[in-house]
């Protein structure tokens, strides 16, 4: 009963295709063959109990497993319009980094001042100018609703900004680089209320620029911010649909019991 | 108590305030504290030491004599007390020490960090960690019976007694204090920044001089001075392989006595206790305490500020 | 988008930083490769010079001038007899002060102050130690040049080891042991010997041996008290037949110790001399080597036992 909405259009409207992934941490089995689409410029949420797999497979998609020992990948994940397997051994896990970027669950600043932080992956790609570096940098920070708050102090520490603003200083830093696709790893989880507020605005805004893949284990989140959620439970994928269908009248019981709250 | 015990534990019957039981505890605290407290008995000790013996050398040398003079025979009978012989001879081989220790023990450390897989890692920090336990009389003659002869092959005019040598020695020595303490402060550095910037696409070396060593800086500092120290403070090393005969120098293929080895040289022979020679060795110990401290100094600002500027 | 062009680009800025990821790995594996094969070309100098000279005659032979009857006697002697005097005031100190420290000092100026002089203790050369041994145990106190004055500026330069070892072992025990301590009515005393002392034992221990490892080799202060180094008879024993069988007198002898016998035959002329030399570094170099072994194998076998 799964994959409902993986519809017969054409290919073209997908941003990746994910076709019988599965993983091993060494002899773990932490994700079972999961299919699953993203839409092109479209959020889709990824939603389950803690343990099920969801951040193991979103770190998938930019190939974070590879920094550790000992982990494996099965199947393809396409990453579309040029149609390669990102999981291919053939494919520089750095490449793939370059094109999909990633937002972590605590923020994390790297000890250098906000432009330096948000310039790093320029700086990574090789950009030297000047010039480049500024306008990229402002444009960055203004997508990441920061640049009014910081343009003044540009070059202090990053570690002084809030939780709030840190985190949208490392997505600023995801989005200096023209990323195809951003992950996000529960970005709101170390955060209080208000910032989260502000983050998920911030992340509903991105949409119109970058296809975007959220993690969250706050449901009403994933209601809020996504157009797709797929919910998973123990490494397998158990319902990938529309949000508003998932949320309000989900094919399958395990998710219904999952949303509803009568799950463990 | 369990339950069907028949034993009974006495309880205190009304809950009061023991006197002799906090008179041990505080009798305790304070044998302990006066434990602690010796530690600080002995910094007083050394710089009362060598003050004291120095104030009485100085009544016989000027200050200006010490820190100026070019010349340094305090045991001839024409007696000249000029530091800076010794003080070249301790610059030039620490500085060839540290042209050694820091690029390789910086390197090493990135590479047991960063790249090195966990079995190699597993074996390379205890064998560095032997390395550091060598004493440095072993390497003393390590320098002055293989490097030395070594070093002659490809220059052939070396003198048997040089700086160059006691210097490389002593940097493959420090080596493992620098790589130790370096790689120590960069596996502190969180998980998460160096994610951060392998997610942009960074590889090894980037995010390891980019990320990895920034965030490790002051852990970083303080292993880099502790090297420093280490070079300046070395004795038997340059005692046995860059020889005892003062020169004032900056040619590391000259021989030449380091600070360390003029005290060596002192007390080898037997000085009377209260002889002007005598008192050149507090002098000269005095001196190198303050150089010592100078570079803890600096290492202290660098790693106060370092942020900061950043 | 990335266009055509710009990917293969991409690749090839990829490709670059790549090669130096790999230079670097080379040259990573080189360095570590120097201080290997110096440890190993000094191992074997050792061995090659040394080992002839190995015998058990060198083990039980005073110095002598002539090269091949000359021995270690008395300095694996006065090595033994000034460690010993070494541990008993380190290590009492040490811990006392690192329990101190950890456990019952507030968190004020003053303890802060004791704090960065026991750092800075462990940074000052050991040279300094013997001048401070010369001038206040040697002359001040009146031992001379004896193996209490010896033990004692060793005891002072390992002090800073064996406080830092006690702190960071006591420090490793989860402030629930103590909570569970406490909760039974124990006093902090009992706390600190029931409890935080025996656990932290191992991570003490490892302490203590790399001190006194390294006290043991340690030529410099010892050479600056003024050790004779032509010692060819053996200090007072310390048993007695008659009571009270205990003596103290081989305190204030003097004696040499084996860096100091190194150090002596390295200063000779002679080329057999330096075999001698070359035969007693090897022993030391084996004693340290096998005590800092035991240190890590402990420290390792203790980070795989106790999980907290």
């Amino acid at each position: 009963m799964q994959n409902q909405l993986i519809p017969n259009a054409e290919t073209i409207q997908y941003k990746s295709e994910v076709k019988g992934l599965s993983f091993y941490y060494g002899e773990f089995h932490a994700l079972n063959n999961i299919d699953m689409v993203l839409h092109d410029k479209q959020i889709t949420a990824l939603i389950g109990p803690s343990g099920c797999g969801k951040s193991t497979f979103l770190r998938c998609f930019n190939r974070m497993h590879d920094l550790y020992p000992g982990n494996q990948y099965e199947g393809d994940i396409i990453l579309h319009p040029d149609d390669v397997n990102i999981l291919s051994e053939n494919v520089d896990p750095i490449e793939v980094r370059m094109r999909i970027s990633m937002v972590f669950q605590k923020p994390n600043p790297f000890p250098k001042s906000i432009y330096e932080n948000v310039a790093y992956g320029l700086r990574v790609r090789g950009v030297k100018q000047r010039a480049i570096l500024d306008e990229k940098v402002e444009t960055a920070l203004s997508n990441a609703a920061l640049w009014d708050e910081v343009k003044d102090r540009l070059h202090k520490l990053a570690f002084n900004l809030s939780g709030g603003q840190q985190q949208r200083l490392c997505i600023a830093r995801a989005l200096a680089t023209d990323p195809e696709i951003l992950l996000f790893d529960e970005p709101t989880s170390a955060l209080d209320p208000i910032a989260t507020a502000s983050i998920e605005e911030l992340i509903a805004d991105l949409k119109s620029k970058v296809t975007i893949l959220i993690v969250t284990h706050n449901m009403q989140q994933a209601a809020r911010v996504s157009d797709y959620t797929a919910y998973m439970y123990l490494g397998e994928l158990i319902e990938f649909n529309e949000t508003d269908t998932i949320f309000i009248k989900p094919n399958n019981k395990q998710t219904e019991d999952y949303i509803t709250g009568r799950f463990g | 108590m369990a339950v069907g015990s028949r034993t009974k534990l006495k309880h205190p019957g009304k809950l009061g305030y023991s006197f002799t039981r906090h008179l041990r505890e505080r009798f305790i605290e304070l044998l302990l504290f006066l434990a602690a407290l010796f530690s600080v008995g002995i910094t007083i000790a050394i710089v009362v030491m060598l003050v004291k013996e120095s104030l009485i050398f100085f009544q016989h040398v000027s200050i200006w004599e010490f820190l100026t003079g070019t010349q340094w025979t305090p045991l001839f009978d024409d007696a000249k007390y000029g530091i800076l012989p010794l003080l070249s001879g301790t610059l030039v081989s620490s500085m060839v020490a540290l042209l050694v220790a820091i690029p390789l023990g910086t390197i090493i450390a990135i590479y047991l960090s960063e790249f090195a897989p966990f079995s190699v890692r597993e074996v390379a920090k205890p064998f560095l960690e032997l390395l550091g336990g060598v004493p440095t009389i072993v390497y003393g003659y390590f320098a002055l019976l293989f490097v030395t002869p070594i070093l002659q092959i490809i220059f052939p005019e070396l003198p048997g007694f040089n700086l160059l040598s006691a210097g490389l020695v002593m940097g493959i020595m420090i080596i493992p204090y620098v790589s130790s303490l370096t790689e120590d402060a960069m596996r502190a550095v969180p998980m998460n920044l160096r994610e951060g910037s392998y997610a942009m696409g960074a590889t090894r070396l980037q995010t390891a001089v980019r990320v990895v060593m920034p965030a490790a800086f002051s852990g970083i500092a303080a292993a880099y001075i502790l090297g420093i120290s280490r070079a300046v403070g070395e004795t038997m090393v340059v005692a046995i392989a860059a020889g005892m005969q003062p020169n004032f120098t900056w040619n590391p293929m000259e021989p030449a006595a380091t600070i360390t080895a003029y005290i060596v040289q002192v007390s080898l022979g037997d000085l009377p206790h209260g002889s002007v020679g005598y008192q050149t060795i507090f002098a000269a110990g005095l001196t190198l305490l303050l150089l010592t401290l100078v570079f803890n100094i600096i290492g202290h600002l660098l790693r106060k500020y370092y942020r900061e500027i950043y | 988008m990335k266009t055509e062009k710009n990917i293969k680009e991409i690749r090839r800025m990829i490709a670059r930083h790549k090669r130096w990821d790999l230079i670097f790995l080379v040259t990573g594996i080189f360095a570590l490769m120097i201080a290997v094969l110096t440890f190993v070309a000094l191992f074997a100098q050792m061995v090659i010079d040394g080992m002839p000279r190995l015998t058990w005659d060198f083990f039980i032979s005073f110095p002598s001038r002539h090269p091949e009857s000359a021995g270690i006697l008395s300095a694996w002697v006065g090595t033994t007899l000034v460690m010993l005097v070494t541990a008993f005031s380190a290590v009492p100190l040490g811990i006392g002060a690192g329990i101190y420290l950890e456990e019952y000092a507030a968190k004020n100026i003053f303890t802060e102050i004791i704090e960065i002089n026991v750092t800075n203790l462990a940074g000052v050369p050991s040279i300094i130690y013997g001048l401070l041994a010369l001038g206040l145990f040697v002359y001040q106190l009146g031992f001379g040049q004896s193996i209490l004055a010896a033990g004692l500026a060793l005891a002072l330069l390992i002090l800073p080891i064996v406080i830092v070892a006690t702190r960071e072992a006591i420090r490793s025990i989860p402030v629930t042991i103590r909570e569970g301590a406490y909760a039974l009515g124990a006093t902090k005393w009992q706390t600190v010997s029931d409890h935080i002392l025996p656990y932290s034992s191992a991570g003490i221990l490892t302490g203590v041996i790399i001190g006194l490892a390294r006290a043991i080799g340690e030529t410099a202060p010892i050479i600056t008290i003024g050790a004779l180094t032509f010692i060819a008879f053996l200090p007072p024993s310390p048993v007695k037949s008659e009571f009270p069988f205990i003596s103290f007198e081989w305190l204030e002898a003097p004696f040499t110790v084996m860096p100091i016998q190194m150090f002596n035959w390295v200063s000779r002329p002679e080329e057999e001399f330096q075999f001698n030399a070359a035969a007693a570094g090897l022993i030391l170099v084996v004693m340290t080597l096998t005590m800092n072994g035991l240190a890590i194998y402990l420290r390792y076998r203790m980070r795989k036992n106790i999980k907290w």
